[in-house]
């Protein structure tokens, strides 16, 4: 595990919140020299702990409206290799946007999208359902995002603040 | 001369009725500029003297609980025990300063009301009221209403707006009673060392003052802790302390705030207080014991926040070309505008009609603010941003006209 300092904590906050911040803005934000900014900016992205700087969509906008499945999977695990080789095996499969293994009832959560639900159900069924290991599937359909990595999709909180106050 | 008095139906006229006293006090210089920005809403506010963050959900869903469960009726008319000790516990871990949750703190009606209290308990007409300027615009008024005499103590930029023991000094007769001191300091983001004090402290003895200290942006210091005003040496007993749960737990429309200070003090405030308000808010009371319970490492953050945007507004005003003095607490900045040779309220007054950015004019905080322009950075780095652009523009025009 890497240990981060504390520069790199706040970098990581800030380009959380907005990734599209400059050097030059968050050397300002921050107190600390545009090289320092860039230097932690560069060591994160060495280590892989800012893996890519993504964009949240709120798909629902647009008519381009895709469809999100929660699957949970129940499986055996391989000798010698546990969960990971099938793992593996699930998430090189590009419509699969995560996997995550899991405590409790099922063993991998996967998050899969498709253009429509056809798409979405011929992957379960054509694709993940028959992989040896798998005991079974329960394929939970995403109706409506409120809320995604921290940030609420219908939020139109208006500053009611007065223009002036003491 | 008064325009549009209305008549009551007999000769005298309503405003006839008024008193004296509250017919002298000039209405707030932040409420005439309030008025010119109207509902405008391509504007940048810079003007609000609060936190732009919500208060955190779950101080508001400890206040609906205690609705769900019935909690809507009178508390003790000090506060809640079980606040007012946490307050005694925050007060002491976090600055040094220790009360008796039982007889030397009272719950109030936000800051305001504490500052009220404790001027309407010391003052006999006629006394004088000392104000280091440029001060917060509600402590002169309510030391006029009292019958008191507000007298400004002059504080200036190149001393980072700090007050001195020779300015204080300096405005002190025989007459002088109570002294009022805010740091973190709004309007201009001053605050005051243990070192800076300790004369503050020997000139207040010396001269057998009573200090009120309104330390309600305390939690909001950059670059060094608070130091209370009641945690130096032998000033506790002389000090009447006030904060509240405003500025630093983004809490400013549940009216909460405290005093704490000596028991025969506090016993007289609570007479004023229990013939007043009764007592605070209940549902307010319950979402600030939350506050103090459990929301620290949001007050943190907030405040990490601020200290980001701090840093944006200074270097964009100086960027500008305005001088700029450091806050080191508070969310205001307070930059001069003498070099554009615009006085405070014509800057405001064409910033705000010409360039959409409403701030407010340093002359409202008293003579000493005039010539700056007090400028709230909590509001959104997009924001702060954008309002910095706007300003330099307008500047860089004012001084194209020459």
């Amino acid at each position: 595990m890497k240990e981060l300092n504390d520069l790199q904590l706040k970098v990581l906050d800030l380009l959380k919140e907005d990734a599209r911040r400059t050097p030059a803005l968050l050397s300002t934000l921050l107190g600390e020299s545009e090289d320092h900014i860039k230097a932690a900016v560069a060591q994160l992205e060495q280590d892989h702990v800012i893996v890519k700087y993504a964009t949240v969509v709120n798909w629902s906008k647009i008519d381009d409206e895709k469809v999100t499945a929660l699957i949970e999977v129940q499986i055996t695990p391989e000798r010698g290799r546990g969960f990971e080789g099938i793992a593996e095996r699930i998430y090189l499969y590009p419509q699969v946007k995560s996997v995550y293994l899991m405590s409790g009832a099922y063993d991998l959560l996967v998050e899969v999208e498709g253009g429509n639900l056809r798409e979405v159900a011929n992957f379960v069924s054509e694709k993940l359902s028959p992989i040896d290991s798998v005991l079974s599937t329960k394929t939970n359909f995403i109706l409506k995002k409120y809320k995604q990595d921290g940030i609420i999709f219908e939020d139109h909180q208006e500053d009611n603040r007065l223009m002036i106050s003491p | 001369m008064i325009v549009n008095e209305q008549t009551t139906g007999s000769s005298k006229t309503m405003s006839s009725y008024l008193a004296p006293l509250v017919k002298q006090i000039p209405p707030s210089g932040i409420r005439k500029f309030f008025d010119l920005v109207g509902d405008n809403k391509d504007i940048i506010t810079l003007g609000v003297g609060e936190p732009d963050f919500v208060t955190p959900w779950h101080m508001r869903e400890a206040c609906v609980y205690s609705l769900e469960r019935g909690m809507t009726s009178y508390t003790s008319n000090a506060g809640m025990p079980k606040l007012r000790e946490a307050i005694s516990h925050y007060l002491d871990t976090q600055f040094d300063t220790k009360y008796d949750p039982k007889d030397e703190i009272i719950v109030t009606v936000g800051g305001s009301e504490a500052i009220d209290l404790a001027l309407r308990a010391l003052i006999v007409p006629g006394d004088e009221i000392l104000i280091p300027e440029p001060s917060y615009v509600a402590y002169s008024p309510i030391a006029s209403i009292g019958g008191g005499v507000p007298v400004g103590v002059e504080t200036y930029a190149k001393d980072q707006f700090k007050v001195t023991a020779e300015a204080l000094e300096a405005s002190i007769t025989p007459k002088s009673k109570v002294v009022i001191l805010c740091y973190p300091s709004n309007p201009t983001g001053a605050i005051m060392t243990y070192e800076d004090w300790l004369p503050i402290a020997e000139v207040i003895k010396k001269h057998d003052l009573i200090v009120i200290a309104d330390e309600i942006y305390a939690e909001l210091t950059y670059n060094q802790k608070h130091v209370s005003f009641a945690s130096i040496p032998d000033m506790k007993d002389r000090t009447i302390l006030v904060s509240g749960f405003s500025k630093a737990f983004a809490m400013t429309g549940w009216r909460i705030g405290y005093m704490c200070g000596h028991p025969e003090l506090i016993a007289a405030m609570l007479k004023i207080h229990q013939y007043t308000v009764m007592c605070a808010p209940a549902m307010g009371q319950v979402a600030a014991l939350e506050a103090l319970t459990n929301g620290l490492g949001e007050k943190d953050r907030m405040v990490e926040s601020y200290n980001q945007r701090r840093r944006l507004i200074v270097q964009g005003f100086r960027e500008i070309g305005l001088d700029c003095h450091e806050p080191q607490g508070a969310f205001y900045a307070f930059p001069s505008i003498q070099k554009t040779g615009l006085n405070s309220d014509l800057f405001a007054e064409r910033l705000l009609t010409e360039n959409k950015v409403a701030a407010v004019p340093g002359n409202v905080f008293g003579p000493q603010g005039e010539g700056f322009l007090r400028c709230s950075y909590a509001t959104s780095v997009s924001q702060l941003n954008e309002a910095l652009e706007r300003i330099g523009n307008f500047v860089y025009k004012v001084q194209k006209e020459g």
